[in-house]
């Protein structure tokens, strides 16, 4: 720093070592009371200092929630969301940048509108859609007067009730979450700074669109994809609303859902030493992400923002 | 500067009709939906849904309960926002500072951003547990304190204030700290040549030119306190004791899936929505302003 200071610097160090310590408290006493019988962890006061029932606990944890079913639900929802918003999106924001078409602007917009209305805002009627996918398409059947085109052409009364369900399954518990205006800005924000000189060499050498695409855009969004992967894994496994609405069905349960199952209910004897070790098995994926990738983190968290 | 573009005459549409479909299908059709719903009254056994005009807004905004809940939301965003706003920029501060140490310290205080809102809930409700948590039995040994959440409102909301403002410490500290590495060394040393000591360059020149940073934070904090804390409060008090820490989303919730009052969730979802927009433009408005800062 700019001058001598050695009482602030000691300080300095003091309170970031007390801030980590702070930071860190609540997962130093879950993790101890995940070594813990579930007497220990109720008793007055709850021991400070490690048990030897880790073990155990991961046991009981693991076969009490299914916890080993429920981290592949989450891994597959996490990926699932993760690529399906990055392919979504970069081929959105190509298209809005090495295009010119008609509905251009319009196509913007619709993606800028979808900002504001975030799934807490649409919670049930999203859900009802979850239901049955079908409905806009219903809708639109019944609107048309379909069904009774349909019984004159026939003959007979026909009535169009199809139902597809996405609840309990994992295109539920992912398509409706795929659609990103962030991570469109990104790409489109990232392909403005691309001079012009590349794409026209490129096409000179004769390639078309997707060629350019593929073997010039990708290679060069690399680093962009990573870090942008990174937040949307995190973003995907964090889930917690959604998943929670269209997942009844104990198999398609997310790990995050699973430990919002074990916490204590109301008139039974807590098992506190089980929920937590269950909630730091949850929470290690996404936390060890972004310990070991903390530039690609730091970096997607910043541009993803701008 | 224009664009050189390709040749294509459906291909753009082939390449945006994906995000385009799921928008429609999964954000704009619900949306409509909300807006219908908010201006009819359907009745419980099906059949036909009724045109009441405003009729559901103004039963909304003239609850008490609705009225409760816009004071919980108030409180809970603003202790939220400011808690993990100062710590988030006080370690910032510090770990600047620090020039060798600054990625051993960030790497040990970014990492609850990662926690799942609703894990750092139940991480939370253990840590504060008034029957066999360790904060709770030392509260009452120490203050004969009867410290509990599931009783009083007061420390209820303080609970899920600490869960929430926990997460989104880290997420401040990543941006201040990007900031402060953005002022150039030149300014904080003919500062310190001035004679400004450590706390007058932080009140004089470090904090007026993190005023971008600050106000950009402070909408995206209030935007996370509002939407982004249902796992929280749903993992930790369930909006409890009584509608003490019931924020305006998790009533959506409530009312949509536990009442089945379709009607009334749907009026506080379009509330709702007008909030997002007037915070989305209000952030898109001061970036444009933020650009010609940085010029």
């Amino acid at each position: 720093m700019t001058e001598r200071t050695p009482i602030l610097d000691i300080l300095t160090h003091v309170f970031l070592i007390l801030g980590i310590l702070v930071t860190g408290f609540p997962i130093y006493v879950a993790l101890v009371a995940a070594t813990l019988t579930p007497e220990q962890v109720n008793g007055l006061p709850m021991p400070l200092f490690f048990g030897d029932q880790f073990l155990v606990n991961i046991q009981e944890a693991w076969s009490r929630a299914d916890l080993g079913l429920q981290l592949f639900n989450s891994a597959v929802q996490a990926i699932g969301i993760t690529v399906g918003k990055v392919a979504i999106s970069i081929i959105s924001a190509f298209a809005i940048v090495y295009f010119d078409f008609r509905f251009k602007m319009t196509a913007f917009w619709i993606i800028f509108m979808s900002l504001m209305l975030p799934i807490e805002v649409r919670i049930v009627p999203t859900y009802e859609v979850a239901a049955n996918a079908l409905t806009p398409f219903l809708w639109l059947g019944e609107l048309l007067r379909l069904d009774d085109l349909a019984s004159w052409i026939t003959g007979e009364k026909v009535r169009f009730d199809i139902k597809v369900s996405l609840l309990n399954s994992y295109a539920g518990l992912i398509f409706p979450l795929i659609a990103s205006a962030t991570a469109t800005f990104l790409f489109r924000q990232f392909f403005m700074t691309i001079p012009n000189e590349m794409t026209e060499a490129a096409k000179i050498d004769g390639a078309g669109p997707m060629r350019f695409l593929l073997d010039i855009l990708l290679p060069l969004s690399r680093t962009n994809i990573a870090a942008l992967c990174v937040i949307l894994f995190i973003y995907g496994w964090n889930q917690y609303l959604w998943p929670l609405l269209v997942t009844t069905d104990p198999s398609y349960s997310t790990v995050v859902i699973g430990i919002a199952k074990l916490m204590p209910q109301p008139e039974a004897v807590p098992e506190w030493n089980l929920a937590m070790t269950a909630a730091l098995i949850a929470m290690a994926p996404p936390v060890l992400v972004v310990v070991f990738l903390q530039r690609l983190f730091v970096r997607g968290l910043v541009e993803s923002e701008k | 500067m224009r664009r050189v573009t390709f040749d294509g005459h459906w291909l753009p549409y082939l390449l945006l009709f994906p995000q385009l479909l799921i928008l429609v299908w999964f954000f704009f059709w619900p949306a409509g939906q909300a807006l219908y719903q908010a201006f009819t009254l359907s009745s419980p056994f099906g059949g036909y849904a009724e045109w009441v005009g405003f009729e559901n807004f103004v039963d909304m905004v003239t609850q008490p309960e609705y009225h409760k809940a816009i004071r919980v939301t108030v409180v809970f965003s603003l202790a939220t926002t400011a808690l993990s706003l100062g710590l988030g920029l006080l370690f910032a501060l510090f770990a600047d500072r620090v020039l060798r140490a600054t990625d051993f310290y960030r790497t040990l205080l970014i990492w609850p951003y990662a926690v799942a809102p609703a894990i750092a809930g139940a991480l939370w409700s253990f840590t504060l547990d008034p029957h066999s948590g360790v904060v709770a039995f030392a509260l009452k040994q120490l203050f004969n304190w009867g410290w509990n959440p599931e009783l009083s409102s007061f420390d209820a909301m303080v609970l899920v204030v600490f869960a929430a403002a926990w997460k989104q410490v880290a997420y401040n500290f990543v941006f201040f700290l990007a900031g402060l590495q953005s002022i150039p060394r030149a300014v904080i040393e003919s500062a310190a040549m001035d004679g400004a000591g450590p706390l007058r360059r932080v009140r004089d020149i470090i904090l007026p030119l993190l005023s971008p940073t600050t106000f950009f934070l402070v909408v995206l904090n209030i935007v996370y306190a509002f939407f982004d804390t249902f796992g929280i409060i749903h993992v930790t008090t369930g909006g409890g004791p009584g509608d003490a820490t019931t924020i305006l989303v998790y009533k959506v919730f409530q009312d949509g899936f536990i009442g089945l009052d379709l009607s009334a969730s749907a009026a506080q979802s379009i509330i709702l929505m007008i909030v997002v927009m007037g915070l989305t433009i209000f952030q898109f408005r001061f970036l444009e302003r933020r650009v010609h800062y940085a010029d």
